[in-house]
């Protein structure tokens, strides 16, 4: 596609996006959680890694004007930490998912596209990758190695990709079968033109769902594995203060404050993306009720033999 | 007519057999869908000839032949003198551009997220063709205009769901048109559009043959649009060509039983009309188990107990067509034919 | 109730033929989020007598298959019937609930589907889908006379008893629509509507289930009504055509005035546009411009834009339904100017102003 038709579709599917209710929720919330992360020096009133002294009333403080929500374990403020906190919730969600849905796309298509023994093989793969039960084995994995962020990016993004690779061979077999694939195969196009100009594209809007909710389990893994105390301790992330919190002692001196806090911003984080994912597929999917496509789009005539899909009778916009 | 150049496409013995997956371990024989079986036929410069028949009758597995898209399993193939049927790779590719096809369905056979622009120029991105940016929006324009899409500009940017179905169909024509091949095969190219935009895309067509001495290969069904765009007809039976000639010849003088058939029951705007319908009864068989002999034999209104027996050819008769029925007298020619 | 069959007046009596549905001006809109509604029919009417075939044509997007949807209850939750009313055995179909018009559908009044390849269920047997078709109407029955009733359904529509255990898979396209068709019998309906029963079958299948449904309007003194695009269909089974475009009625007359005294400038180029075996080389005319846009659709006449005749008040004014004489209607302000048949409009399309807006 030209710079000019992707600006168009961009443009068109920004504007069916905005009034996506939804949608716009999970991505301000998202935003916002990308902004504290980014500006965490300049927000947070303490460096959360300089090392204080403490004397036995700082610990567990209670929410005061100096530390509006409250003091950990070791007396640091919770809301710096929280801030700091941020950056390795996102890092780790949005690199694993990346990677996972790199891989994951890459064996979709070729599974769906070639079909044949590379799919056989393929699938059965991901199917095996499927049934493991990804938790332990992350924990196993990330035990046997080096706890470290690089190692949980990994990890968590070897494991992840399997629905994706599903999802990715099905739109793929479906996009193959349609009349326009024929048609460029009937001009002379070989396999790489056809993937890259037909195939792909069709398939991207749904990775890029998929990449989003992938993004909160990423992020609901690395907090998981923080909590069970197997990630860097010198790193900050909300996983890590649940982790100290619940080790510590939070809960029988009452001090909620460090609970409900990275609990609270572990929920904020995959609300976001569950929100922006699913007002995401409202608007790329097709079938569903508005879609990119219907930017702009007067009612066309019927087709007198309708695709399957369409509704008998009932002339709807955006169809 | 046809002496003067020699015809573009040259079909001889054609056969296109697809192999059944056996379920059952123990099956003797392989068995086959005889989907093309021993097709001859010629489509000579600048002819418009339409392919007529059923579903199952083969004429979509001959296009698909024709175009590369299947292999043929043995029979002589060639188009613009070259015999494609030993061609690959990129020699395969370089022959698509004598043959373009257009397809039936204007919805499904556009990229929805592309626009006209791309899709008119993807053909020549595809070849290698016209490097410079702006000689390719050219070639665009130009063959766009060519099939009635006017003002060009104005369509390059839209996107093919902005477009109704006839300016679709026109879109797909134009990007069969952006190569210039020799023959366009336009499988059903009006089936799906309303009955008042059909006439234009078939007066395009026609419009194409005169201006750029384009070749028209067209599959159809329907006998009222064959009747106005073909040179000449061949229709199709469970592989075979069962009857082949001028137009007229043959709309108005059938002699195989299953075309007096066909043209007895195609529908007629004509209440007062009243016409002998020939209904046969059943449907077409399966090209896997072919009855012996003449192979429309079980569904014949006339058949005799030779056909049974005797499977016939193509032959000459005195209406000015070819025939392959038992019961049409051939013509008599005094000489080699 | 279920095996008794009706006696059957033909055509030459058709006008002494009790009337069996009376359709009155009937609107029909379609509701969309952010825009006006669309309307997708505006005042149509027509009258059905017994043992009549009406054919309803027109081409995409001008309300036929809406007409017949709005006609059995079942339009999608954006439909509105707005105004109307369907006089069907001394109650208004449009005034009568939910549970109501169910007791009518089907048992009176019933559809044989657009696409009926693919409105079966694949993993239902046939039997099953017919036998289902007529238990839900009249309530669970001996099995035995269940089965007997599926027998003789498949055998009037040309199925053999021993393939009605088989699936839907297993029966070719035309077998498929013959079962459609045994489902809408089911129970004794006396009106059937076949929608574009014919579309997207070989010519001679396609003739076949026209012989069926021929023989099936003899001898069980149906009443049909065909929705199609094609004309040849249409001249060869029906007694009656309401010609429909944009929504509105542009003629209604008999087969025999439609084909030879076209009224409506619509008709005409129809016509015109329709290819005849019998004279195949004759130039076929198109319409220019396509059929309108039900949320954009043009003030005044639908058809002004295309129309070889429009003039001003064309694009302005609506026309009305006008009587032209018994049994013969037609929408258009110049009826009078044409009274002629075919031959008076055979005009060069003269592509008016509109024409060139709507290609851009």
């Amino acid at each position: 596609m030209t710079t000019t038709d992707q600006s168009v579709i961009i443009r068109g599917t920004w504007s069916t996006f905005l009034r996506n209710k939804m949608g716009m929720v999970g991505l301000i919330a998202l935003v916002m959680a990308i902004f504290i992360a980014v500006f965490a020096p300049l927000l947070a009133p303490f460096d959360p890694y300089e090392v204080v002294h403490v004397t036995i009333d700082d610990i567990y403080a209670p929410p005061s004007l100096e530390h509006p929500l409250g003091t950990d374990d070791a007396g640091r403020d919770v809301l710096s930490n929280f801030l700091y906190g941020a950056r390795v919730s996102l890092i780790v969600g949005f690199f694993a998912a990346f990677i996972s849905i790199v891989i994951g796309g890459s064996i979709g298509i070729s599974a769906g596209f070639f079909g044949g023994a590379l799919e056989n093989g393929l699938m059965r793969f991901t199917d095996i990758m499927l049934v493991i039960p990804d938790f332990p084995l992350i924990v196993l994995l990330v035990a046997l190695t080096k706890p470290s962020l690089l190692n949980i990016i990994l990890v968590i993004g070897f494991l992840g990709w399997t629905s994706s690779a599903r999802l990715v061979r099905s739109q793929t077999l479906s996009v193959k079968e349609r009349k326009y694939v024929l048609r460029a195969r009937s001009i002379g196009a070989g396999n790489p033109h056809i993937i890259r100009h037909h195939i792909f594209p069709l398939v991207l809007p749904l990775m890029v769902v998929n990449t989003v909710l992938i993004i909160s389990l990423a992020i609901l893994n690395e907090s998981v594995l923080s909590f069970l105390g197997l990630s860097d301790p010198t790193m900050i992330s909300w996983g890590q203060m649940l982790n100290f919190a619940f080790s510590r002692g939070a809960m029988s001196t009452g001090a909620w404050w460090a609970l409900l806090t990275p609990g609270l911003g572990i929920v904020w984080l995959v609300l976001a993306c569950t929100l922006l994912g699913h007002g995401l597929e409202q608007v790329l999917n097709p079938r569903l009720e508005t879609h990119h496509l219907s930017v702009g789009a007067e009612m066309i005539a019927r087709p007198k033999i309708p695709p399957a899909h369409l509704e008998e009778g009932a002339p709807a916009p955006g169809d | 007519m046809e002496e003067a150049l020699p015809p573009i496409i040259e079909i001889k013995a054609l056969c296109k057999y697809f192999p059944i997956k056996q379920t059952n371990l123990f099956d003797r024989e392989e068995k086959f869908v005889h989907a093309v079986d021993d097709v001859s036929l010629v489509v000579g410069v600048a002819e418009v000839l339409a392919l007529v028949g059923e579903s199952g009758c083969g004429k979509s597995t001959l296009a698909l032949t024709l175009m590369g898209l299947e292999k043929t399993t043995s029979g002589s193939l060639q188009i613009a003198g070259q015999e494609v049927t030993e061609l690959k790779g990129s020699g395969l590719r370089a022959m698509r551009r004598n043959i373009q096809m257009i397809f039936q369905d204007p919805y499904e056979s556009l990229n929805p997220l592309m626009s006209i622009g791309d899709i008119v120029a993807e053909p020549l991105k595809v070849h290698g063709l016209v490097k410079d940016k702006q000689a390719r929006q050219e070639r665009v324009l130009l063959a766009l205009e060519d099939a009635g899409l006017k003002p060009a500009a104005s369509f390059i940017q839209r996107l093919p769901h902005e477009l109704s179905g006839g300016q679709r169909q026109r879109v797909v024509i134009a990007a069969a048109l952006v190569l210039e091949p020799k023959v366009l095969l336009a499988d059903e190219p009006v089936s799906m559009l309303d009955v008042s935009i059909r006439a234009e895309i078939l007066n395009l067509l026609l419009e194409l043959r005169e201006r750029r001495g384009v070749s028209i290969l067209m599959i159809t069904h329907d006998l009222g649009t064959v009747g106005y765009v073909a040179d000449r007809i061949a229709v199709m039976y469970l592989g075979r060509i069962v009857e082949i000639g001028p137009t007229l010849s043959i709309m108005q003088n059938p002699q195989h039983p299953y075309s007096k058939a066909l043209l007895s029951v195609a529908p007629v705007p004509n209440p007062r009309q009243r016409r002998e319908r020939i209904i046969l009864q059943g449907e077409t068989p399966n090209p896997i188990d072919l009855p012996p002999g003449c192979r429309f034999h079980p569904r014949c209104p006339v058949a005799q107990p030779h056909c049974s027996q005797i499977d016939p050819r193509l032959r000459l008769i005195p209406a000015g067509h070819e025939v392959a029925c038992l019961e049409v007298k051939p013509k008599i020619t005094s000489g080699p034919g | 109730m279920i095996d008794q069959p009706r006696s059957r007046s033909r055509a030459a009596d058709l006008d002494q033929a009790p009337i069996l549905l009376e359709l009155s001006h009937l609107s029909t809109d379609f509701l969309i989020k952010d825009s006006p509604p669309a309307h997708a029919l505006v005042d149509v009417s027509f009258t059905l007598r017994e043992g009549e075939a009406l054919g309803l044509v027109g081409e995409s997007g001008c309300g036929k298959t809406t007409m017949m949807l709005s006609l059995m209850r079942l339009l999608p939750a954006n439909g509105r019937i707005i105004e109307g009313t369907a006089q069907f055995g001394g109650v208004d179909l449009f005034s009568l609930s939910e549970k109501e018009i169910a007791g009518v559908r089907w048992k009176e009044i019933s559809m044989i589907f657009q696409g009926a390849m693919n409105a079966l269920n694949p993993v239902r047997t046939i039997s099953d889908q017919i036998a289902e078709a007529f238990i839900l109407q009249v309530g669970r029955v001996d099995k035995k006379v269940v089965d007997d009733r599926v027998i003789s359904l498949l055998d009037l529509v040309g199925i053999s008893a021993d393939r009605r255990k088989q699936y839907p898979h297993q029966y070719s396209g035309g077998m498929r629509q013959r079962a459609m068709i045994a489902m809408a019998l089911a129970c004794n309906p006396q009106i059937v509507i076949a929608d574009e029963p014919t579309t997207a079958l070989d010519v001679m299948i396609q003739a076949q289930i026209l012989e069926l449904l021929e023989k099936l309007r003899d001898k069980l003194g149906l009443s049909i009504i065909f929705v199609t695009h094609d004309l040849g269909v249409v001249a060869e089974m029906c007694d009656t055509v309401l010609v429909m475009y944009g929504g509105v009625t542009a003629e209604y007359a008999s087969v025999d005035a439609i084909y030879n005294e076209p009224r409506h400038p619509y008709t005409r180029e129809l016509l015109r546009a329709f290819p005849d075996l019998n004279r195949p080389t004759a130039k076929l005319a198109s319409i220019p411009g396509f059929p309108p846009r039900l949320n954009a659709l043009p003030p005044g006449c639908r058809f002004a834009p295309r129309c070889p005749i429009a003039q001003d008040i064309c694009h302005i004014e609506q026309p009305e339904l006008r009587w032209i004489d018994a049994g013969h209607a037609a929408s258009c302000h110049f009826l009078d100017l044409l009274p002629d048949g075919p031959a008076a409009a055979a005009s060069p399309n003269t592509p008016s102003q509109n024409l060139l807006n709507s290609e851009s």
